[in-house]
């Protein structure tokens, strides 16, 4: 199982994740720097939550134009599973991978908290290791995560079941119309994510609930 | 050539940085206020002064990069350097 972490000036996130992907799948990420333009074979290909270039002109906007960013775009159309999580979510829609775009959260406040999240569909590559309608805890860290898509798109969205997980039990920190909290693409291979699912991975963690969304985007099931 | 873009939200598009300074000016007592709604402004320099060749590379930029088209609005109009 080979994975490619790419990383831009202003990924924050980028070592939990790191962390998170050797501990789960026994190997270590390829670190790739946003200037290249090209990637090599992977089997998952992951974007970082942070702030990258200090979320000038909007969250992930200038990220999403950066030369790596082709690179992943081709990767995605040929299956390659691609996931991005906080910041990450907030590049891949900005760079069109994904559909919709994220706001400033409607309270104006930055939240960094746990909140629920209900399993909308288990049936993607990120999410088959949970039940249906599991309800999860995860933590969440934004200023920019009120999920947002005109009402054709969020038809769309829904009846293809790209909603992946939701937040449940009234605990939607910013807004998010039908408390989308990540969705994937038509093809469902590229995932994007507000909540961090790779600070719920151990026992020092205080919860697990992060570990079965990697266990099926890195095909190590226990 | 110089030109100012004006980036703003989408009718429809819930706007709380808008709502609060709507918030704001309610509360300096100016009244009558309908709605107010946040945007942003580039003033952008070009070299080209072909005037129909620089719009279209403006407009370009607009749908690129300066506006999140599923969000966002754009206009822009020639300004006086």
């Amino acid at each position: 199982m080979k994975s490619a972490l790419i990383q831009f000036p202003g990924s924050n996130r980028d070592r939990d994740m790191i962390a998170a992907i050797t501990k789960i799948s026994g190997e270590k990420p390829d670190l790739v720097w946003h200037t290249q333009s090209e990637l090599g074979d992977y089997d998952l290909i992951v974007i970082p939550g942070g702030f990258s270039y200090g979320d000038y002109l909007r969250a992930g906007a200038i990220a999403a134009r950066s030369p790596i960013m082709d690179a992943v775009r081709e990767k995605a159309g040929k299956g390659t599973k691609i996931l991005g999580v906080c910041n990450g979510f907030q590049t891949l829609c900005e760079a069109g991978l994904l559909p919709g775009a994220l706001m400033r959260n409607a309270s104006l406040r930055f939240v960094c908290r746990e909140v629920k999240l209900l399993v909308s569909n288990n049936k993607t590559a990120f999410s088959n290791q949970y039940n249906e309608n599991e309800i999860i805890r995860c933590p969440v860290a934004h200023h920019d995560g009120n999920f947002f898509a005109d009402e054709k798109t969020l038809n769309q969205i829904e009846e293809n079941g790209q909603v992946v997980f939701r937040y449940a039990e009234d605990t939607n920190p910013n807004g998010s119309v039908n408390n989308i909290a990540g969705i994937v693409n038509e093809k469902g291979n590229v995932l994007g994510m507000m909540p961090h699912p790779e600070n719920l991975i151990e026992a020092f963690h205080h919860g697990l609930d992060g570990r079965p969304l990697f266990e099926s985007a890195l095909n190590k099931v226990a | 050539m110089k030109a100012r873009v004006t980036v703003t939200l989408k009718n429809g598009v819930l706007d709380p940085q808008g709502k609060a300074i709507e918030g704001a000016l309610s509360s300096l007592d100016f009244s009558g206020i309908n709605e107010v709604r946040q945007g942003k402004v580039f003033d952008v320099d070009l070299e080209n002064t072909n005037k129909n060749e620089a719009e279209k590379q403006l407009e370009t930029m607009c749908e690129k990069l300066l506006a999140n088209t599923v969000i966002e609005d754009y206009s822009f109009e020639w300004i006086n350097s």
